[in-house]
């Protein structure tokens, strides 16, 4: 073999790019890069005791929101109650008050009704000051045991979107922006505000099977 | 002028495409980058509900799903089940399953913990009650209603 200095000969790179495309599609179809989303809830920790099942909570200060086993919606506090058959009345369909705003008017109780929950002063700090709050209404969302999860979910969906609306309310009237523009400690201060006080309670097997 | 003319014979250049495996590189590294593998296979079907208000869950190491819907396989019936990790399971089998979870996290990132219950919306809701009870006892407070965003019908 002859020593003398030969150059590289140039490599073919044409299917590189092959194969990378094949690695491209193998990590396509192995990830997935949904995110998951969801109704985000705190559970009550488990009963200690026998006895600390069951919490007072003055009438007035109670929304019941009863699900029952046909997935029909009842909506009562002191003042009356609201009936719905399907979800779309939930929202307003057929001439009904939809749920959202039963339970804004419940939240608020701007009139000082006393039928509606106890409005106590509150410090909130600047910009909000001093300022009636209903610091102990609870929405209870009481189901059956056959009732099914989409109603349920659909349910929950109209009361979390209440607390949302007063939320964003709030944010602009106090930081005169969106709710989704303040910063961490502001966004603090206006859940503090309209905190979100949802009960689940335990299922009561009211008719059926 | 020269610009318009066409009875020039012109042959085309040939491109030069040796950046493009740079290219395909540069997205392969951002999806292996960005995604997650596909951890367990689903045994269980579900079509989740539609919610209007869903909160995005961040940080995906912190939760834990809970999937529960009819099997996928018809001969196991219609009945629903619910899967943990890979296998179907007993509802007084969730308190085992949330401490084994939560002890392969992070000290600081435990209470943190979410669980994500991705039910098939016709599920009864007897059976969601129970999940949340056994949650309750296992201490897994901070849950999520899995639900696809957009308009319920």
């Amino acid at each position: 073999m002859a020593k003398s200095s030969r150059s590289v000969p140039a490599l073919n790179a044409s299917s590189m790019a092959d194969i990378s495309f094949l690695l491209l599609t193998f990590f396509l179809l192995v990830s997935n890069m949904d995110v998951d989303s969801g109704l985000a809830r705190r559970l009550p920790p488990p009963p200690q005791t026998e006895e600390q099942t069951s919490v007072d909570v003055q009438r007035r200060n109670l929304l019941v929101v009863l699900v029952n086993a046909q997935n029909e919606t009842m909506v009562q506090n002191q003042i009356g109650s609201e009936w719905y058959a399907t979800a779309e009345e939930l929202r307003g369909a057929g001439g009904k008050v939809p749920l959202k705003e039963k339970v804004k008017e419940f939240v608020l109780n701007t009139s000082n009704s006393e039928q509606l929950p106890k409005l106590t002063e509150e410090d909130f700090g600047p910009p909000i000051g001093v300022v009636p709050v209903t610091d102990q209404h609870v929405v209870s969302i009481q189901n059956d045991a056959t009732t099914s999860y989409k109603m349920y979910i659909a349910v929950q969906n109209e009361v979390v979107r209440a607390y949302n609306e007063l939320r964003e309310e709030g944010a602009r009237k106090y930081f005169n922006t969106s709710y989704a523009e303040l910063t961490e400690d502001q966004k603090k201060q206006i859940n503090d505000l309209y905190p979100q006080r949802i009960s689940e309670a335990e299922p009561k097997n009211y008719g059926g099977q | 002028m020269g610009k318009f003319n066409k009875g020039g014979k012109k042959e085309m250049p040939a491109l030069n495409s040796s950046s493009m495996p740079d290219i395909v590189f540069a997205i392969l590294f951002f999806f292996m980058v960005t995604t997650t593998m596909r951890s367990e296979t689903l045994m269980v079907r579900m079509k989740l509900p539609t919610a209007s208000e869903v909160q995005k869950l961040e940080k995906k190491s912190l939760v834990t799903y809970i999937n529960i819907g009819p099997p996928m396989e018809a001969r196991l019936g219609t009945g629903t089940q619910m899967q943990l990790n890979d296998r179907f399971a007993q509802i007084s089998e969730i308190q085992d399953y949330i401490a084994q979870e939560k002890a392969s996290m992070n000290e600081a990132d435990q209470p943190l913990m979410t669980v994500s219950i991705k039910a098939d919306e016709e599920t009864r809701m007897q059976y969601i009650t129970d999940v949340k009870q056994a949650l309750r006892q296992a201490y897994a407070l901070k849950i999520s209603y899995s639900a696809r965003s957009g308009q319920s019908k």
